[in-house]
């Protein structure tokens, strides 16, 4: 049994305008799973729908085999959703705010109390528990709407662009976070417009562009699509050309650092060895990150083209 | 999954929210209504009422005292949940309810008996208030009992639906302005309806506040402009007929769901 099931999901708005145009999706239990998408492309529609924010023209959605048009109230039990925009009582404290979740989800006061204190502390929120939220920092609120959608413990939790305007410090002790709970068994997905974020969690990841599903794959297949693979080399001395013989393309980004793209398969030792060759030595290399990003800007940016067949740049 | 006790703790967290809202604010929600109705007391009960004469076989001010309590329940009640969900719905914290299993009769309930107290403790205190200025007489404990709670839950459930259609604040506002203080003032507050020419007498017959505040009048007093059995019925229809309509729109969705 799927954490969940679309099947030929459609959403016109009132509009005319067609958002959603009859996708189909499952995400395993247990699973942590990438939702990627240009703005527009109906990412939130498709979670709005989930969460029932949204009212579907077509299809069907289930969470752990429950239709949720069926037993709704089942179905609702079983999700978790962390919105894109705040949407809590700014009056409110963090603490009021997710034990009244938690009371809508028909979980017991004292229950509720224990479980908000355990969320909050864990998400860093216990010192400001009896604050007014809208004086919260951004990054707070975020992890404010995260324990309030765990509160009531779901088996399926959305995060719809948990990271935004969240400094790289807390986006990486959210990552963390989001890496345990998944662990513990809860099945997680993620839209997010940080592709790094997805490339370092997501297991699976499905692309959605113009309301279809253009990708849908684990990550570790779409990245080995890439045809050339990026490199950023910081030089023990400083380069003031860039030889123009090397058996890859190469990239002076300033006088110090070489960024290198290297075909699939050509070995880096030889890499390497035609850098000594010609007199350029390398301090330290990383991974250009946002691999993902190159595939992606591929797949929606320019229509969809063919890539990972030696094609390069 | 209990559903009888998951909907019975949702509901409890609502009215809960509710009425620590309306309390939080105090000052906003309790204490003006008081002052409003001391100064109607006073101009009206106190400065005009002894050249007004007796109404309805009493004292002015203890005619008008029945009125000016229904007339702060009936106000109260609405605004609560009117300007409530249309916070919830404009701050979207409306959606903590809208992802949960919450169902729709339950949410309309919270809202409903969040309004019902609201009016209710207004209404104790405007009658604390009126003790101030005049003695009250209770001919039946029940029926005025009956009376108000109806009066504040149909007026809770209007309150919902105008919060449902609203899509601004001057929404919030047009309702109470424009339509529901003049059929109060209209509705028998201030003055008994025998005092009218025919042709207004029998024009307000279709104001339903009319019933409201004569069978609530008739609870303290004994007096009324109408009968009481039909006032109950102009109510019961009236609730049922709101109600039914706020759970298709909550059902269809409109102004909460896109």
């Amino acid at each position: 049994m799927n954490a969940l099931e679309l099947r030929g999901l459609a959403k016109t708005y009132g509009n005319g305008k067609s958002a959603l145009r009859g996708i189909d999706l499952d995400v395993a239990q247990s699973e942590f799973f990438g939702l990627l998408g240009p703005n527009g492309a109906g990412k939130s529609t498709t979670i709005g729908i989930i969460a029932s924010l949204v009212r579907k023209t077509a299809g069907t959605v289930r969470v752990f085999g429950i239709d949720i048009d069926r037993d709704f109230q089942l179905a609702k039990m079983q999700l978790g959703l962390v919105p894109q925009e705040f949407n809590f009582s700014q009056f409110e404290s963090p603490r009021t705010i997710v034990v009244n979740q938690a009371g809508f989800y028909g979980v017991p006061r004292r229950v509720a109390e224990q479980r908000a204190e355990r969320y909050l502390r864990q998400l860093g929120l216990w010192a400001y528990r009896n604050e007014q939220s809208r004086t919260l920092s951004g990054g707070l609120k975020r992890r404010l709407m995260i324990a309030r959608a765990l509160v009531h413990e779901p088996r399926l939790l959305i995060l719809d662009e948990p990271s935004a305007g969240v400094d790289i410090e807390l986006r990486r002790s959210l990552w963390e976070f989001l890496r345990e709970i998944n662990a513990q068994g809860t099945t997680i997905i993620l839209t997010t417009h940080y592709l790094e974020e997805a490339e370092s969690l997501c297991r699976r990841i499905a692309i959605i562009d113009q309301g279809t599903i253009i990708e849908n794959t684990t990550t570790r297949d779409l990245l080995a699509r890439l045809a050339v693979e990026s490199f950023v080399c910081d030089l023990a001395a400083p380069l003031t050309a860039v030889p123009p013989d090397l058996p890859f393309t190469a990239l002076l980004l300033d006088a110090a650092t070489l960024q290198i793209d290297v075909a699939k398969g050509l070995p880096l030792n030889e890499v390497f060895h035609a850098l000594s060759a010609r007199g350029i030595q390398i301090s330290s290399l990383r991974n250009k990150a946002n691999r993902l990003e190159e595939l992606f800007l591929r797949l929606v940016g320019e229509g969809r083209v063919e890539v990972g067949h030696g094609a390069s740049e | 999954m209990n559903r009888w006790r998951t909907n019975l703790i949702a509901l409890g967290t609502i009215v809960h929210k509710e009425i620590g809202r309306f309390l939080r604010i105090w000052l906003q929600t309790i204490v003006p209504p008081a002052i409003t109705m001391a100064l109607y007391f006073i101009v009206f009960g106190q400065l005009i009422g002894p050249r007004v004469g007796a109404m309805g076989g009493y004292p002015y001010l203890q005619y008008l005292a029945p009125g000016l309590i229904m007339m702060a329940v009936i106000t109260n009640a609405y605004a609560n949940v009117v300007s409530s969900f249309f916070s919830a719905k404009f701050q979207r914290h409306i959606e903590e309810m809208l992802v949960a299993p919450v169902p729709d009769a339950i949410l309309l309930a919270g809202y409903v008996i969040g309004g019902i107290a609201r009016g209710l403790a207004v209404g104790v205190v405007v009658t604390v208030v009126a003790l101030f200025f005049t003695d009250l007489k209770l001919h039946s404990l029940p029926l005025t009992v009956v009376i108000v709670l109806l009066t504040a839950t149909l007026f809770s459930v209007a309150g919902f639906i105008n919060g449902i259609h609203a899509r601004n604040f001057d929404d919030v506002s047009v309702v109470p302005t424009f339509v529901l203080t003049p059929l109060t003032y209209l509705g028998g507050v201030f003055y008994s309806i025998d005092l009218l020419p025919d042709f207004w007498r029998g024009l307000s017959h279709v104001n339903p506040v009319l019933y409201m505040v004569n069978a609530f009048r008739y609870g303290f007093l004994g007096v009324a402009d109408i009968k009481v059995t039909t006032a109950l019925l102009v109510l019961v229809v009236l609730i049922v007929t709101l109600t039914c309509y706020a759970l298709w729109l909550l059902r269809r969705g409109i102004g909460l769901r896109s």
